[in-house]
């Protein structure tokens, strides 16, 4: 494998990385409001919202990719495949970080709303100032595991015939005929991208465990 | 908007779709099953007292949990015919979710096996239980109860991944629905139906579990 090659993984790459950031970051402004309809204590909106959630954690990503990429078209919305990808990633993402927030926010002990109620605060500054940043916390931990998930996610992609990494490894594979050296290559990329999140996790949890105790 | 859904493909190919599920069930079910054995095994060996055995052991988990499942069965994929292993899709399918699973069930394991403290098997000796007894009753069932839900929605997640199998053709939902859809066209109408068999496949896996759960752990903790 030459230079060449090397080079086309990496502009694979960067669009790993980007397809990673545009589902999170989206995924995370969609999952705060998931998590917020979800402990709203209205039934109807808590329902809905569990619904939601459960739909996607109960399907393959895969599939969540091809139903909206051809969801997408079918509406009348003609879009390129990076940004059909982005839309699917956003709502896998928004209802599994909506599900690891919506447990953070309960974990956050009741005194905590109680005092915040006693002092007259409003709903806003409640979530804003007091539950949310103990519940981020909390949730720190799990929510970097799935940013780890989202990485690896994204090579899904490469089915729906998007270039990111494991796309670009598939076609110089069948340029070159040396499958084990290019899927090596991009499985070792991938491992350094998601690595150093997987121990930075662990050990938030462990500092976290620490604390507790 | 002039398009109008048409699910005759779908009805046409609900015979061939069923089957299939039946496919992703066998292919998610000796998944699981390869994942449990390399699972306790992994466990045993990163108890064990040798350092380079456990250095491989937590080497292989976080090779595995750091790299996406359709990378790793290309790789699988490529990789066994050059060791001289022939295998269809389908079993080779098998080996790699097994193989994923396996790298997630032994961090799982392990924290059950940690959860049992020393003090309690000590106890039933004390209480004149035998060996095989305090074993059986007192090591393996809380172990047992304490990963389950872990371990169980790692094979909720270990089922869903069975469609990324698709990839290198082996035989289950995915690839099934995406011949006729190549035949078809109606790409909305099959991926939404396929989608909703998903639905129910996770769903039944996960009341399965449930009512082993309720079956062979339901005692009060304490």
């Amino acid at each position: 494998m030459g230079q060449d090659e090397f080079f086309f993984l990496l502009m694979g790459l960067k669009w790993t990385v980007a397809l990673s950031a545009i589902g999170f970051v989206c995924g995370c402004v969609a999952g705060l409001g998931i998590a917020l309809a979800r402990t709203s204590g209205v039934p109807l909106v808590e329902r809905i919202t569990a619904g939601y959630i459960a739909l996607f954690q109960g399907t393959p990503l895969l599939m969540q990719l091809f139903v909206v990429y051809y969801g997408l078209a079918l509406v009348g919305i003609k879009v390129d495949a990076w940004a059909a990808v982005s839309v699917g990633l956003t709502l896998h993402a928004s209802a599994y970080l909506g599900e690891i927030w919506r447990g953070a926010i309960e974990a956050v002990p009741r005194g905590q709303t109680e005092a915040s109620k006693a002092l007259a605060l409003g709903y806003v500054s409640r979530m804003k100032d007091v539950v949310l940043p103990q519940a981020l916390r909390i949730s720190l931990p799990a929510t970097i595991g799935f940013l780890v998930q989202l990485i690896k996610g994204t090579s899904l992609a490469s089915i729906v015939g998007f270039t990111e990494l494991t796309r670009a490894g598939n076609i110089i594979s069948n340029q070159i005929f040396q499958p084990l050296t290019v899927f090596g290559i991009v499985g070792i990329l991938y491992f350094v991208m998601c690595c150093p999140l997987t121990i930075y996790g662990a050990h938030l949890e462990r500092k976290f465990a620490a604390s507790v105790r | 908007m002039n398009y109008t859904l048409d699910f005759t493909p779908v009805i046409e190919g609900m015979p061939n779709l069923l089957t299939a599920c039946l496919g992703t069930f066998m292919l998610a079910i000796s998944g699981m099953l390869l994942a449990t054995v390399i699972g306790i095994g992994g466990v045993v060996l990163r108890t064990s007292k040798i350092k380079l055995l456990r250095w491989l052991v937590i080497g292989f988990v976080e090779l595995i949990r750091n790299t996406p499942f359709l990378v790793q069965i290309f790789f699988i994929y490529f990789a066994l015919p050059l060791a001289g292993i022939r295998l269809d899709p389908t079993p080779t399918a098998i080996i790699a979710l097994g193989i994923n699973g396996g790298a997630y069930a032994i961090e799982i394991i392990r924290g059950g096996v940690q959860s049992i403290s020393k003090g309690q098997m000590e106890a039933g000796l004390a209480l004149g239980l035998h060996k095989a007894q305090v074993f059986r009753l007192i090591i393996l069932k809380p172990a047992l109860r304490a990963i389950f839900p872990s371990l169980t929605s790692q094979f909720v997640l270990l089922t869903l991944t069975t469609s990324i199998a698709s990839a290198i053709s082996a035989y289950e939902l995915t690839s099934v629905s995406q011949r006729i859809e190549s035949d078809s066209f109606r790409s909305f109408e099959v991926y939404f139906t396929v989608t909703a068999f998903y639905l129910v496949i996770s769903w039944l896996m996960m009341r399965l579990f449930a009512f082993f759960s309720a079956r062979y752990f339901a005692y009060p903790v304490k």
